[in-house]
């Protein structure tokens, strides 16, 4: 229980215009811009957006600059800044298998139609400090551009579906469930699941996702393939009726390909993980594909001992901007509390006390 | 019935056109179109939210990804032709072109000279940096070669 | 729809969406926290036939496309239609029992409130708002009311209504927490019967 305390106010002004001035910094040294941060920090920008759950660089970047870089805080923002704006549909879902490819590879087919597409990636760099960087007005690397652009990449999973090696994705409710507008009930759908992961937190998953390969949970997947690009945005206005593009958004998805051994009913095939995020978002998007593989275990007969499987742990522990109000309310007044445990203890170690004389 | 078809394809290109280019280069190019016929509001540029639907394994059943902002408006021109326009991002601005270019192709008297002076530089610009973007992909492509293994 | 034909019909909606959706609601919030209490209408926007202009604000400021709504037959006309779609961008339901909110622009023949959404007991919140257009608030048979919000008691003497409607308002309270909430707009006027008031006598 927490207790309404007054008497901060004067300090709460100065503790907030302080604050201001730490975010500020040195005022010699020139202030952020909302397109600098866009631009140079556009990964944290990625990441912001996707689990703010709100498409939007610019606002993204505010949120950070707001922040002072801290991720979490920023998320906070932008999903407390969505709640100020009127929802006014929903899109077509968008198709990946048209994406405008920036990267794309695959770890279970090395000659694929469309071929391994590296695109920028951190893979193969040797995380050596790049004191090149640190010096201003460092000369760019040239970019090198092919003399023909790419061929058609058809999704790897299309392909082993179409050998029926892979068991089908599955239709769910034409209108599925929105976990911002009804509150969650168990158990929940995948499509509900998959919402909740989008927006989860990319360190939680991650560790989840990693426990799952380390023992536990019984998962044995490939990267079947990853991909990131641009996807047009379709909308089907009621003045319309008919469906119309209103932008384009970069996504990163990635197919986890999952051995199953089959069961009495189903002959043994590869099951499927999945993971979307906006922006670039490679290594949540596959920590998300591996964790929504291992919520899936109930639904596929398969033994569900584990956390990254159990899914009221995993759904209800997701959400940053939670998690982090429930870890940070201990830090309101509890002044009533501590003074009911302070008697208490007293109390107890009297009678303890008078019990051994 | 095909005709109909056929202007509602031609319509929504156009209306994707407008909402995906740079608000800048439709400014730009805005400002070469003179004599622009008088226009009211039916709807104000509003913000709003559009939930953004992926789909489950990439071809499966639908699922809620996350929204994005966008502004919408609509206008009508002095001859009664209503131009809508959704438009991904906050500007009032692009949102209200978007929405008079889209009434000025519909009418005959303007066709011509919005879709040479504003959409087709639009379009290759949009088409221009795809092809950029693809090409330099492209060139990040492994080119794998199989190394000899074995006795022989 | 021909897309390329034009739509000269539309008509415009709130002047400032924001600011007038506010002003109507705080005018809702006024009428049903007092019920009976007739509340003058902040706004009066160009109404599409058959709809008066404190019905179309009505929809305006409450109807959006997350909530159904549902057309009397009477409303179901191409300007009407036109006009929720475009502005509100809300679905329109053929059945009185999946609507968020309903409007009836011809009393006289509306269906009784129990075919509307009443809610569950697990989420009473989620059933109908019945808004019902009328002629007039006081020169109908005049209702004394009680209960939540009412001091001692109001009268509320809505015109133009159905003779059943008093019995079906009687019944809808005795299902409370369940049951319809209703809204009479009358030109310029509105006046709210949320389920929570007892009709007397």
């Amino acid at each position: 229980m927490y207790v309404a305390v007054k008497g901060g106010e004067k300090a709460i002004d100065n503790a907030h215009a302080l604050l201001a001035e730490d975010r500020r910094g040195d005022e010699t040294i020139p202030e952020l811009t909302l397109t600098q941060i866009d631009q140079q920090l556009g990964l944290a920008v990625d990441r912001v957006m996707t689990e703010g759950s709100v498409y939007d660089r610019e606002l993204a970047a505010l949120a950070l600059k707001q922040a002072q870089g801290d991720a979490v805080e920023a998320i906070f923002l932008l999903r407390a800044y969505r709640t100020t704006l009127p929802r006014f549909g929903a899109s077509q879902p968008v198709d990946t298998g048209a994406m405008a490819i920036r990267r794309r590879i695959s770890a279970a087919f090395k000659d694929l139609p469309g071929g391994q597409v590296l695109g920028p990636t951190y893979d193969y760099t040797h995380r050596l400090l790049d004191f090149a960087l640190a010096a201003e007005g460092a000369p760019r690397a040239s970019v090198e551009s092919a003399e023909a652009g790419l061929e058609p990449a058809p999704r790897v999973t299309d392909v082993l579906h179409h050998q029926g090696l892979i068991e089908p994705s599955g239709n769910g409710a034409d209108l599925p469930g929105d976990l911002t507008r009804q509150p969650l009930n168990f158990p929940a759908g995948r499509d509900l699941r998959l919402q909740n992961l989008a927006r989860g937190d990319e360190g939680f998953l991650l560790a989840l996702a990693y426990s799952s390969q380390r023992g536990y949970g019984n998962t044995h997947p490939f990267a079947g393939e990853i991909r990131m690009g641009e996807v047009a945005v379709e909308l089907v206005p009621e003045e319309l009726g008919f469906a119309i593009d209103i932008g384009t958004i970069t996504v990163t998805e990635c197919q986890m390909i999952n051995q199953f051994k089959g069961s009495k009913d189903i002959p043994p095939q590869f099951t499927r993980g999945y993971g979307l995020t906006f922006g670039q978002g490679e290594r949540k998007a596959m920590a998300m594909a591996l964790v929504d593989r291992s919520l899936r275990a109930e639904d596929l007969g398969e033994q569900a001992t584990n956390p990254a499987q159990d899914q009221e742990f995993v759904l209800y522990h997701s959400d940053n901007v939670e998690a982090s109000g429930f870890v940070q309310h201990l830090k309101l007044p509890h002044y009533v509390d501590f003074q009911s445990e302070l008697e208490m203890i007293r109390r107890l170690r009297r009678e303890n006390a008078e019990a051994a004389q | 019935m095909q005709q109909q078809t056929k202007d509602t394809d031609a319509r929504r290109q156009w209306m994707g056109v407008l909402a995906k280019s740079d608000e800048s280069h439709v400014v730009q190019l805005w400002a070469g179109l003179s004599d622009l016929p008088a226009w009211e509001y039916l709807r104000r540029p509003e913000v709003g939210l559009v939930m953004v639907r992926g789909r489950m394994g990439g071809d499966g059943g639908p699922f809620n990804l996350g929204e994005m902002t966008v502004t919408r408006c609509s206008v009508r021109l002095q001859n009664g032709v209503v131009g809508h326009a959704w438009v991904a991002g906050r500007s009032a601005r692009h949102a209200e072109m978007a929405a008079i270019a889209d009434a000025l192709m519909q009418d005959g008297d303007w066709r011509a000279r919005v879709g040479e002076k504003l959409l087709a530089p639009l379009q290759s610009k949009l088409a221009d940096d795809r092809g950029r973007a693809e090409r330099k992909a492209a060139a990040t492509r492994v080119d794998f070669f199989t190394m000899v293994r074995g006795e022989d | 729809m021909n897309a390329l034909a034009p739509q000269t019909g539309l008509l415009p909606g709130f002047n400032d969406p924001v600011a007038d959706s506010q002003k109507m609601f705080r005018a809702v919030l006024e009428a049903m926290s007092r019920p009976g209490t007739i509340v003058t209408a902040p706004v009066l926007p160009v109404a599409p036939q058959p709809l008066n202009p404190v019905a179309a604000a009505l929809i305006l400021a409450l109807a959006d496309y997350e909530t159904p709504l549902w057309l009397d037959p009477a409303a179901r006309q191409p300007a009407a239609i036109d006009y929720v779609r475009f502005h509100c961008g809300c679905p329109l339901v053929e059945a009185p029992d999946q609507a968020g909110f309903a409007l009836v622009t011809d009393a006289k023949s509306m269906p009784p409130l129990s075919a509307f959404h009443l809610g569950s007991d697990e989420y009473p919140d989620r059933s109908t708002t019945v808004i019902v257009q009328v002629p007039h608030l006081d020169g109908g048979e005049a209702w004394r009311l009680k209960g939540p919000g009412i001091r001692d008691q109001a009268i509320l003497a809505a015109g133009q209504l159905p003779s059943a409607f008093k019995a079906w308002v009687q019944d809808n309270h005795a299902l409370f927490p369940r049951g319809v909430d209703l809204l009479f707009a009358a030109p310029g006027q509105l006046a709210g019967l949320p389920r929570s008031t007892l009709l007397e006598g």
